[in-house]
C-alpha cells in the first residue's frame, strides 16, 4: 500500500502538489515511484520555462521505463530541486520531501480541479 | 490476469518470491524480484538465476537432420561434434529472420536439438515443418515437457558443481553441453546463457527443474527476472529477437554475418545474404553511448546535427554496469562508422552520441 500525504493536493497521473502561497511545489507520488522502480534520472525543465496546465515538463527513467512529468497548473518554473540531478533515488526514498519543481501560478484555480488525500488514497487503490 | 497466459513450472514460487510479474511471449512471467538493479550486479559480480523455461525445445533426428538442418539455419553443422552448440539463425529466402536460436549436436547420430525464442515456438515449429519436404526427418516440439533454468554470474560453476552436484559441469567449455542422468530422467547441462558472463542453463522436467531452483535458492543464488535478463545481454552486445533481429533485418543488417556461413551449399536465405553482402545493406545496426546520461528508449529517433532522420534506437538504457547511456540504433549504413557523432531526440531534447563497438561490456565467458 503506498503512502498519500494529508494536506496535498494530487492529479489523476500521479502528481502531488504542495501550495505556498501562489507557487505549487510539485512533485510524483509514492503510487508512482513504486510502481516505476528505482529511478535513475530525472529530465527537469529550466528555471523560467513557462507550461500550461497538462503539459509534461519532464520525465523520470527507470531502469526499464520513462515516465512524464505533468504540471497539473500553469505558470512559470521558478526553481528546480537541483539534488535530483545526482540523486534521483531521492524520489524512491521519500516521494513527498523529494520535490521536483516550483512553479509560480498564474491561475490557483487550476487547483481545483485536483484531488485530496482521502480521493486520491481512493484513485490509486 | 489473463487466462490466456500460460505459466511456467516456477511460476508460484516466483509469486511467493513476491516477484513483480508481467506477461512476456504470452507467458506470465517475473521481471523483478529484489530490483533490476539489484539482480543485474548479482550476476555480474556473483550468480543470478533465471527461470527461462518459456525457451522452447524442438528436437530434430532422422537420417537427413544434418542437411535438413543446414538447410534452415545459418550456421554450419555439418562437421559439429557431439556435444557442442551453435548460435545461428533461421531465415526467409529474403533474408529477413524468422527467428536466432541454439542448435545442441546430440551425443547420438543425426540428432539435433533446436533451441528457440518463447514468442517464436509456433511460428518456428510451422516453419521447419513447411520445409522439410524432401528430408527423411522427424521434428517434435517438445516445449512443454522442458523446463529450464539459466545459472549465471562468476560464481556460477559454483552453484551448478556445488548445489547441484553436477561435478561435471566444471569441464565444459563455452557453448558444450553434457547429459546427466538423474533418477532415470535426463538433465542437459549447458554451458551457455545471455548476460556476458559465465553460466550454464539446466534443462530438466518440470519437478526437477523445480527441485534445482530451491536448492540453489538455498544457496544463495539470487533470482532475477527478465528486467536485468535485457540489462545483461543489452550490455553484452547481443540481439533481442523482435527488437534487433525481426523479418525485416537480415544478420548482415545486425552484424552477425559471422554466424552465418555463406560457404555452404545452401540454406535458405543464403542468395539474399550473398546479394546483401555484395551490394551493402541499406541500414546497420550500430552501438551508439550518449554524452549526457538521459536515456535513449526504442524507437526514438537518430538524427545527424542538422536534423536528418537517419536511424532509430532498438534497445536502449542507461547501464548498470558502465554508468553511461547506451543504446543499439539502425541506421543508414553511411552514418554506421564508429566515431560518428550521432543525435539521439528523448522527448523534446537532441543529445548528442557517437558510434561505439555493440559490446559495450567485456564479456567474460569460460574459454
Amino acid at each position: 500500500m503506498s503512502k498519500v500525504v494529508e494536506g496535498l493536493l494530487y492529479s489523476e497521473s500521479h502528481e502531488w502538489v504542495k501550495v505556498d502561497g501562489n507557487v505549487a511545489i510539485i512533485g510524483v507520488t509514492d503510487f508512482a515511484q513504486s510502481e516505476m522502480g528505482d529511478i535513475t534520472y530525472v529530465d527537469m525543465p529550466d528555471v523560467d520555462d513557462e507550461f500550461n496546465a497538462g503539459d509534461d515538463f519532464g520525465a523520470l527513467e527507470s531502469v526499464k521505463t520513462s515516465s512524464e512529468v505533468i504540471t497539473p497548473v500553469s505558470g512559470k518554473v521558478i526553481a528546480r530541486n537541483d539534488a535530483l540531478e545526482d540523486s534521483p533515488e531521492l524520489i524512491n526514498e521519500d516521494a513527498y520531501a523529494a520535490w521536483i519543481v516550483k512553479i509560480e501560478m498564474s491561475d490557483k484555480s487550476e487547483l481545483d480541479a485536483m484531488m485530496n488525500a482521502a480521493k486520491y488514497s481512493e484513485f490509486a487503490k | 490476469m489473463d487466462n490466456q497466459l500460460k505459466m511456467t513450472c516456477l511460476h508460484d514460487r516466483h509469486v511467493e518470491l513476491g516477484a513483480k510479474m508481467s506477461p512476456f511471449a504470452g507467458f506470465d512471467m517475473p521481471i523483478q524480484y529484489s530490483g533490476i538493479i539489484d539482480e543485474h550486479n548479482a550476476v555480474r559480480t556473483k550468480a543470478g538465476m533465471f527461470d527461462v523455461s518459456h525457451m522452447g525445445e524442438v528436437f530434430i533426428s532422422g537420417k537427413d537432420a544434418a542437411r535438413f538442418v543446414n538447410h534452415i539455419f545459418t550456421n554450419d553443422v555439418s562437421s559439429m561434434p557431439d556435444g557442442k552448440i551453435l548460435y545461428g539463425m533461421m531465415l526467409y529466402p529474403d533474408g529477413g529472420t524468422v527467428d536466432d536460436l541454439l542448435v545442441y549436436k546430440e551425443f547420438a547420430p543425426d540428432e539435433y536439438l533446436l533451441v528457440v525464442n518463447a514468442a517464436n515456438i509456433e511460428k518456428d515449429y510451422e516453419w521447419m515443418k513447411s520445409n522439410c519436404e524432401g528430408f527423411d526427418v522427424k521434428i517434435v516440439n517438445a516445449s512443454d515437457s522442458w523446463g529450464q533454468i539459466a545459472v549465471q554470474g562468476p560464481e556460477a560453476e559454483k552453484a551448478v558443481t556445488g548445489a547441484l552436484g553436477f561435478a561435471s559441469a566444471s569441464s565444459l567449455g563455452f557453448y558444450e553441453f553434457l547429459n546427466e542422468s538423474v533418477q532415470g530422467e535426463r538433465v542437459i547441462i549447458s554451458r551457455t546463457g545471455y548476460t556476458g558472463e559465465d553460466g550454464f542453463e539446466i534443462y530438466a522436467s518440470a519437478a526437477t527443474v523445480c527441485r534445482y531452483w530451491d536448492e540453489l535458492l538455498k544457496a544463495g543464488v539470487k533470482p532475477c527476472g527478465l528486467g536485468c535478463r535485457d540489462t545483461l545481454r543489452f550490455e553484452a552486445g547481443l540481439p533481442l529477437y523482435g527488437d534487433e533481429l525481426t523479418a525485416e533485418i537480415s544478420p548482415v543488417m545486425a552484424g552477425l554475418s559471422m554466424f552465418c556461413k555463406l560457404d555452404k551449399s545452401e540454406f535458405i536465405g543464403k542468395e539474399a545474404l550473398a546479394a546483401q553482402k555484395a551490394a551493402g545493406v541499406s541500414r546497420k545496426l550500430v552501438g551508439i553511448e550518449l554524452s549526457d546520461s538521459a536515456v535513449p528508449r526504442a524507437h526514438y529517433p537518430v538524427e545527424l546535427p542538422d536534423g536528418t532522420v537517419v536511424g532509430e534506437v532498438t534497445t536502449g538504457y542507461h547501464s548498470i554496469s558502465l554508468d553511461k547511456s547506451l543504446c543499439f540504433a539502425l541506421v543508414d549504413s553511411a552514418y554506421a562508422a564508429l566515431g560518428t557523432t550521432l543525435m539521439i531526440r528523448i522527448r523534446k531534447r537532441v543529445f548528442e552520441g557517437k558510434v561505439v563497438k555493440k559490446r559495450f561490456y567485456q564479456t567474460k565467458y569460460k574459454k
